[in-house]
């Protein structure tokens, strides 16, 4: 069978479980439909949480990042995991002791002020709007690669799955298939690793793998060997670092923050029956998150290697550029859908791939999104290889963009309109708006799935940085100080998502030529900037507080009690 | 031992436990694979460099470790806190 035909076997069974078990787990309460009845096991949480949190960026465009960036890559494997540890210190199992459904309830009810139970609205419903959007992109691009559809057709397809599984069964069914796409999807991931990796160094475990010698008997360590590589055609060494200590430091930290301010991850903790089930849960989420985390570096270093022996080899003792004639059939097929472009610019009809620091012209481009996709056929995998990572990739998408439809039906349904509009809704009237609110903005992120806004990367920065800036503070303030009140807290997080979101739009949208280092204030990229924002909130959320009245008593018996078991 | 003395107790020791934890986490992300990275990364262990090794591998295993710990430790200090959730649930 061809790479076609598996694809759609591979995802066509995929789809068929994820049905199934929508089916078989629908929501029948308001409790079920936003935290699945509040009796999940943790290690199904932790499973769940892992889907939800693992979205087309970090299984299709992590490793062909951090291929491309070397050791700058690591900023997206510490930020995107450290941050569970404050998760599970700091606001998970608090959160879960409060016991209502949503973060915003937790922000209206301990700063008891309608207008910070807003401001968390708006933001949780902006920063969800923004991952779902790249999502359904995500989708279109598997689909118009691996079944010769088009992007559109993909996208319609996606929805009418996410749709089918989110309106019906809410929480609860978006747990359980969660469950299913992160079977799915870390098997995808595994594979091909360990097929490759015992191709290059003779090692099954990629982790191992990543740190041993090549199997060719020249006994040189593969990093090794691939500095060499990148140093021969002019990039820097792939262990060394461009970007500088402080910039890292900074979104390192912004991406921990955001992570654990994230409303779709904190939301997967209300699910579980008490507070101690929530530290734990958390903890066997990262563990299923680390799996595919540290294989991550790997598959990098593998793709790097066997990309840059397929354009550069040696030929009779010399090393010579690949002719364009010569390239394999993967070459040709992502070059049709425009993610690998090549200009021969001198003509030679060969092609010369090079790196910033080489005197030669480089003429090739590959978007950095293709390289876990293309991986298996870089190493001519078997084709049903290349069919199960196309649904591994959409078990990804389809698992996070249900996870978020569900936050901004949650956020309309519960926190708007039950929580500030109209108090007196019915148990039953409430689940169908949450239902309509669902089915409105699957149709939305569809929409933005099809005709992506040229701002979609720019704003995941946005997405990160706000919820570092914003909720991050204010509830952990909420919880580790009972002395943090209302003007404190709404002060910090205006202060905090002013200057943030102010910083980002200037560099982003309205300067973007004066994007560059000796622009930016003690060299803080846009990416990282949410860090200090999250400082200002801080500090003017204490100063503010300080000179106010304490919050009611009530209040400060709210936080004493989420404090205890 | 009186309700609100036992409250603080049980705070206190939550607060040992996270500055512990806290503090390893910060120091194996940030001063591990951030600041000393280029130090760390002369000493080499197989074929990986350490300060490499910290921010892509070791860095990602400690934090899964340091949430079971935490986890562990609470439990142990719930149970000793008594009046934990089994007993609220029979309520």
């Amino acid at each position: 069978m061809n790479v076609q035909a598996w694809t759609f076997v591979m995802v066509a069974l995929s789809f068929a479980l994820y049905i199934g078990v929508a089916l078989w787990s629908k929501a029948r309460s308001t409790g079920d439909f936003y935290v699945a009845g509040s009796n999940v096991h943790p290690i199904v949480n932790g499973m769940a949480t892992a889907a939800d949190w693992m979205s087309a960026a970090s299984f299709i465009a992590m490793a062909g990042m951090i291929s491309f960036m070397g050791r700058d890559g690591s900023v997206y494997l510490l930020g995107w995991t450290g941050g569970y540890v404050l998760l599970a210190l700091l606001l998970a199992p608090y959160l879960r002791k409060f016991g209502k459904y949503t973060v915003p309830d937790f922000v209206g009810d301990r700063y008891y002020s309608q207008l910070a139970r807003i401001v968390a609205v708006v933001c949780a419903v902006f920063v969800s709007f923004t991952y779902v959007a790249g999502q359904m992109r995500g989708v279109g691009i598997v689909f118009s690669r691996f079944l010769s559809v088009s992007v559109e057709t993909g996208v319609l397809i996606g929805m009418g799955i996410v749709f089918f599984y989110a309106v019906l069964g809410g929480m609860k069914g978006i747990t359980y298939t969660q469950v299913a796409q992160y079977c799915v999807l870390i098997f995808a991931y595994l594979v091909p690793a360990i097929f490759i990796s015992i191709l290059i160094t003779g090692h099954a475990i990629p982790q191992l793998g990543l740190g041993a010698k090549i199997a060719d008997g020249s006994g040189m360590y593969l990093l090794d060997r691939l500095n060499g590589l990148n140093e021969a055609l002019g990039f820097n060494r792939y262990t060394d670092g461009s970007k500088t200590t402080i910039d890292v430091f900074f979104i390192t930290a912004a991406l921990m923050l955001g992570t654990a301010g994230l409303p779709h991850v904190i939301i997967r903790f209300y699910t579980v029956r008490k507070a101690s089930e929530a530290r734990i849960s958390a903890g066997w989420a990262l563990l299923f998150i680390a799996i595919l985390y540290t294989t991550a570096p790997a598959v990098a270093v593998f793709a790097r290697t066997n990309l840059l022996k397929t354009v550069r080899y040696e030929q009779n003792g010399e090393l010579t550029d690949v002719k364009y004639e010569d390239v394999p059939t993967w070459f040709r097929n992502w070059e049709a859908t425009g993610l690998i472009t090549f200009n021969d610019v001198n003509g030679d009809g060969k092609i010369q791939y090079r790196g910033p620091k080489s005197d030669v012209q480089n003429e090739l481009e590959i978007d950095r999104d293709i390289m876990v996709l293309a991986n298996p056929e870089i190493a001519k995998l078997p084709n049903w290889v290349v069919g199960l990572v196309a649904a591994g990739g959409l078990a990804a998408a389809l698992s996070t963009a249900a996870g978020l439809l569900l936050v901004i039906s949650t956020a309309v349904a519960h926190d708007l309109l039950k929580g500030a509009i109209v108090p007196t809704l019915s148990e039953k009237r409430e689940l169908i708006a949450a239902r309509i609110a669902a089915g409105v903005a699957v149709c939305i992120a569809g929409y933005f799935g099809i005709n992506p806004p040229d701002f979609v990367a720019p704003v995941v920065a946005f997405a990160f940085g706000l919820a570092a800036s914003s909720f991050f503070p204010a509830i952990v303030m909420g919880i580790f100080s009972k002395r943090m009140n209302k003007a404190g807290a709404v002060s910090g997080m205006i202060v905090g998502i002013t200057f943030t979101a102010a910083y980002i739009i200037y560099f982003k949208f309205i300067n973007p030529a004066l994007n560059t280092p000796e622009n930016w204030w003690w060299g803080i990229s846009p990416e990282g900037i949410g860090t200090l924002g999250m400082a200002l909130n801080f500090i003017v959320a204490i100063g503010v507080a300080a000179v106010t009245p304490p919050p009611p008593a009530e209040v400060q018996a709210l936080v004493d009690d989420i404090r205890v078991p | 031992m009186e309700t609100s003395e036992k409250n603080r107790t049980y705070w206190r020791k939550n607060l040992q436990y996270l500055a512990i934890l806290l503090g390893i986490w910060f120091v194996t992300s940030y001063l591990c694979s951030i600041v000393f990275v280029e130090q760390l990364d002369k000493l080499q262990f197989g074929g990986y460099r350490i300060g490499f090794y910290f921010a892509q591998q070791a860095s990602i295993w400690i934090f899964v470790g340091l949430i079971f710990v935490y986890a562990a430790l609470m439990n142990r200090l719930d149970k000793a806190y008594q009046t934990g959730e089994e007993a609220e649930e029979t309520e």
